[in-house]
């Protein structure tokens, strides 16, 4: 059994009780960890400062920027408005998942190559909120791809570049 | 901006869950979404001594057609707005949904609380008014089920007792109307200035029965009985929209704040109030034509968007500009 299914059973088993401290498993970027943290402590702050996963970054810290996406179980949401201890069990995914300086996933490449970013603070957020939308809508329309970039705030490029990134990238996907 | 410190538990059941609120209701909060209470939270206007974090609750995820459509409160608001029979047979909540934040936001964002929260400026009270739906309330007393004047009583707040959890919302079927919601915000998915939601039932060219329901412009969703009978047995020109548009603008009384003033709001909600039940209309003529229903791509056209699911928002709009 491995330790995420254990934490799973465990889960089942246990007479709830509130607690200031839970040790959570998951996995992060195909990667198991378990770590025992406060429960106040935030997704973001914990894959940050537990982990040393440093790609998601936190803005606003109540929701509005997007800075802080993530996948969990495959859906793009705010690791701010999580608490580590939601995540027990859970699946994971960040920037890091995504390309290395020397292989760009192909959604970085196309955000390089389009202007898709300047100061880059933002970019983490969005490359994990295209990167699952790609995945569901694999020629989307520019209409849709604003409609998913409206959760994120860019402050420096604008953001047609950014469209234009996620359209090019879902034309490199297509040729993949 | 980090949370005050508090003790958190996750019920794996319901039963489990509600001996929970029992105990520690009256010093607790509920999590569901956490879209609205984690900033409360994170910003320190919320400092609950215990969280209870129903997420672990799956019995209360689940969509139930029939008459109703039995929505479960931990359901997403995201698997809602995309449900098949949500879209088909309540095109108005389908629609409300899409201008509920962002998709990252609905994705955690739940139906129940969102009605618990009660934000006055939110979407989904005013389609449970609109519809006039039901939500079921349990504790260990006993289930209570409330209609939206019971349930909504003041801004963030409702008849929601300590020891009482939101379980299910109960919302009935209206594809023979036609309907529409319609909203103006700053920005696509910030909370709304003003938001409308209309059901029109037509004979023939003339209003049998028209609803309108207004968020942001008072503590609850707010209906003004004199618009909706000045609209009976009218036809839908011109001349009937702009009188509703009157009434809505001279009847409501919307407080003004650092997003928009009161005469603004006024002002908005006339505009809106005529767009909605123009829209309304021209859907209620469709399915009178007999054209098979499918309000969310229906709405998504008349909006300019290009697709069909999963988009009715129109995304082009806000927070574009930098």
């Amino acid at each position: 059994m491995s330790a995420t299914e254990m934490a799973r059973a465990s889960r089942r088993t246990r007479k709830a009780a509130p607690v200031t401290r839970r040790a959570v498993t998951l996995r992060v970027n195909g990667v198991e960890h378990t770590e025992t943290v406060d429960v106040r402590k935030t997704l973001v702050d914990f894959l940050r400062e537990d982990l040393g996963l440093t790609g998601t970054h936190v803005g606003c810290e109540h929701g509005v920027c997007g800075a802080c996406t993530i996948l969990l179980d495959g859906q793009a949401v705010r690791s701010c408005l999580l608490f580590a201890v939601q995540a027990d069990g859970a699946e994971i995914a960040t920037v890091e998942s995504l390309g290395t300086p020397d292989r760009l996933h192909p959604l970085q490449a196309a955000f390089r190559d389009n202007h898709g970013l300047q100061c880059g603070f933002c970019t983490p957020g969005i490359l994990m909120s295209m990167v699952r939308f790609l995945g569901e809508r694999p020629h989307p329309s520019d209409d849709e791809i604003r409609e998913v970039l409206g959760g994120h705030l860019c402050r420096c490029t604008g953001y047609q570049g950014i469209v234009e990134a996620v359209r090019d990238a879902a034309g490199r996907l297509a040729d993949g | 901006m980090k949370p005050a410190p508090f003790a958190y538990v996750a019920p794996a059941g319901l039963a489990e869950a509600l001996t929970l609120v029992r105990e520690y209701g009256s010093e607790g909060k509920v999590l569901a979404g956490g879209q609205s209470l984690v900033p409360l939270l994170a910003m320190r206007l919320a400092r609950p001594a215990v969280l209870i974090d129903l997420n672990r609750v799956r019995r209360l995820d689940y969509i139930r057609a029939g008459a109703e459509i039995r929505i479960g409160a931990m359901t997403r608001q995201r698997t809602a707005e995309l449900s098949p029979v949500v879209r088909r047979r309540l095109p108005l909540l389908a629609e409300a949904l899409s201008y509920v934040g962002h998709p990252q936001i609905r994705n955690r964002g739940t139906i129940g609380g969102t009605l618990a929260h009660a934000d006055p400026s939110a979407e989904l009270p005013a389609v449970l008014a609109a519809l006039d739906g039901r939500v079921v309330l349990r504790s260990h007393r006993g289930t209570r089920t409330l209609g939206p004047d019971e349930f909504f009583l003041s801004y963030l707040t409702t008849a929601l007792e300590p020891d009482e959890l939101l379980v299910e919302v109960r919302l009935p079927v209206h594809n023979r109307m036609g309907s529409a919601f319609v909203e103006i915000a700053r920005r696509h998915g910030d909370y709304a200035l003003v938001g409308v939601a209309a059901l029109l039932e037509m004979t023939g060219s003339r209003v049998a029965q028209a609803r309108l329901v207004f968020t942001g412009v008072g503590a609850v969703p707010v209906r003004i009985p004199e618009l909706e009978q000045a609209l009976a047995g009218r036809a839908l020109d011109d001349a009937a929209l702009a009188e509703a548009g009157r009434i809505a603008s001279a009847r409501l009384d919307p407080e003004g704040d650092i997003h928009a003033s009161a005469a603004y709001r006024r002002e908005v909600a006339g505009v809106l109030a005529e767009r909605a039940l123009r829209l309304a209309a021209e859907r209620a003529r469709r399915q009178h034509a007999g054209r098979r229903p499918g309000a969310g791509t229906r709405g998504a056209r008349a909006r300019g968007a290009s697709q069909d699911p999963p988009a009715p928002g129109d995304g082009g709009d806000g927070g574009m500009q930098s």
